[in-house]
């Protein structure tokens, strides 16, 4: 984990209500897929945790919904101002025994830490399949950008407006793979851990604290103990997970 | 003795900063990013005698400067805290640590503070009578001069280690709690714990927290506890350890000028992982400029 001043060097809106925001600071403690980090905003006392899409040598991208103020307050700031920010948060996801054809789902603003994991897949030469799932057509984002990094890319919309019909669990009927990575709302990834006939990893979110262990605010059971989503998570592995009913 | 020192029932403190329990968990995440043997000490987990899960999530919510936490005691229970996470923490900190024990019951606080005695690592017993985020225990014995006096003299009678009775802000006279864990034999007192509150979503219209309330911390506490730790500090003789919203060197002294021997960090460190490290750095310049030589001098200058 790092804390530094991050300047804003884009921030533009990719579909309705969601924001594409690229930072330029010191990246050197995001190392892994599926991390987050932990923004400041004046005026608001705990910090906002999203996760990252994409990073190089000198910036990263997050892509965020307006969900309530602060999310709504990030969607105003212009390029040129410094952010107050936590990176190399979380374990991300690990690439590792992902086997020939790994399966990527990705539910809402879930489907941005997926991105820079099907990138990792594809340098290691896999056949990478996304399905992307969203309420309706003027949600749908990542469609593009998955598909020109040579991942087969399927659309999934609620109201069938675009796509297919139905959630990521309906577009993964019939697909093979050998793995699966998801991340989304939590009726998503428990229908996802039920459909799923592979060994996968799934991130959760959670409301946090501080980000980083020290608080307890995240913890959840599983089957090897207790962990906390922002530090032993927020990606668990399938055959760890007890649900809480 | 340097210019921050200060003296905790006689155990004495390079400086008066104390990263406060549950906001520091057995200080690892933090000694990742800095030598934490710059703290004056640090308080650590609440620790029970069995371990606890605590209560489901959301157990987090935000306030106007400040946040709502019903974490309600998650911890790893005694035995593994001595068997694990104490000599863990002897690695990276060289100092007594202020062990900060909770209960649901009498027996329960002197058991494991009987356990706690043991340990060369410990320097103080920090006894929680305040938490608000759990049932049928921690704050109902803080609430209540007489159980509070009840369970003092209880762990007292265990310990030769030094206690100190964490305070509920949560009541009506503060003051005659105080009085009566003093009575007691309580070595000092800190205060405050967090103030009960809570936050409703306006999309679900329920509350935000599982728990429904919880304890509110953060700077918006701070003048509240300043007010308190003034209140007892000026009705009892026994060291008075202030807590509450604390996030710069300015409020470490306000703290001691209202009769603070030692000041607590709290929530602070968990929006910036090193405040506490950046207080106890900026304290000589802040003391410069309010022409305060020894900070020691200063403990209840305002009384």
């Amino acid at each position: 984990m790092k804390q530094g001043l991050y300047t804003i060097a884009e921030n533009a809106p990719v579909c309705a209500n969601v924001f594409r925001m690229r930072l330029e600071g010191d990246v050197s403690a995001i190392t892994r897929p599926g991390q987050f980090v932990n923004i400041r905003l004046e005026g608001r006392f705990l910090r906002r945790p999203i996760s990252v899409y994409d990073w190089d040598d000198s910036s990263f991208t997050i892509i965020y919904k307006i969900l309530g103020g602060g999310t709504e307050q990030m969607s105003s700031f212009a390029p040129g101002k410094e952010l107050d920010i936590l990176t190399g948060l979380g374990n991300g996801f690990s690439a590792d025994g992902a086997g020939e054809a790994p399966l990527l789902l990705g539910g809402g603003v879930g489907t941005p830490p997926l991105y820079a994991l099907a990138k990792e897949l594809i340098s290691r030469g896999l056949s990478v399949t996304a399905v992307l799932g969203f309420n309706t057509r003027e949600d749908v984002f990542g469609e593009k950008e998955f598909s020109e990094l040579g991942v087969r890319t399927i659309i999934a919309t609620a109201d069938g407006s675009c796509g297919v019909r139905g959630f990521v669990t309906d577009a993964m009927e019939g697909l093979e793979y050998s793995s699966f990575f998801a991340c989304g709302p939590e009726p998503m990834l428990r229908a996802v851990f039920r459909a799923s006939k592979t060994s996968g990893q799934l991130s959760f979110e959670e409301r946090m604290g501080c980000g980083f262990g020290a608080c307890m605010g995240c913890t959840c059971k599983t089957i090897t103990g207790y962990k906390r989503i922002c530090r032993d998570g927020p990606v668990l592995r399938k055959e760890e997970i007890a649900w809480d009913d | 003795m340097g210019r921050l020192n200060v003296t905790l029932c006689g155990i004495e403190l390079d400086n008066p900063v104390i990263p406060a329990s549950g906001t520091f968990g057995y200080g690892h995440e933090f000694a990742e990013l800095y030598d934490i043997n710059i703290l004056g000490t640090f308080s650590f987990k609440g620790t029970t005698r069995d371990p606890r899960f605590g209560n489901p999530t959301p157990r987090i919510a935000e306030a106007e400067s400040g946040m709502l936490n019903a974490v309600g005691l998650q911890n790893p229970g005694v035995d593994a805290v001595i068997a694990e996470e104490l000599p863990k923490l002897g690695k990276v900190f060289h100092k007594p640590v202020m062990a900060n024990v909770s209960g649901f019951s009498v027996e329960e606080y002197t058991e494991v503070c009987a356990r706690l005695d043991r340990e060369d690592r410990v320097g103080w017993l920090e006894v929680n009578v305040s938490c608000p985020n759990v049932h049928g225990g921690g704050m109902s014995f803080g609430t209540d001069p007489e159980l509070a006096a009840r369970v003092t003299a209880a762990v007292k009678s265990v310990t030769k280690k030094p206690v100190i009775m964490k305070l509920s802000p949560n009541v009506t006279d503060i003051v005659s709690v105080a009085r009566a864990c003093e009575d007691a034999g309580a070595d000092a007192l800190s205060l405050i714990n967090t103030l009960m509150a809570m936050r409703i979503d306006l999309k679900t219209r329920r509350p935000i927290l599982a728990n429904v309330t919880g304890g509110l911390s953060g700077p918006a506490i701070f003048p509240v506890a300043l007010r308190m730790v003034y209140q007892v500090a000026r009705a009892v003789k026994i060291p008075v350890v202030g807590i509450g919203g604390v996030s710069s060197a300015e409020q470490v002294i306000e703290m001691m000028l209202a009769g603070a021997v030692a000041v607590e960090v709290g929530a602070a460190n968990l929006t910036d992982p090193w405040a506490s490290e950046k207080i106890i750095r900026a304290l000589p310049e802040t003391m410069d400029r309010y022409g305060i030589g020894e900070l020691r001098d200063i403990i209840g200058g305002a009384l």
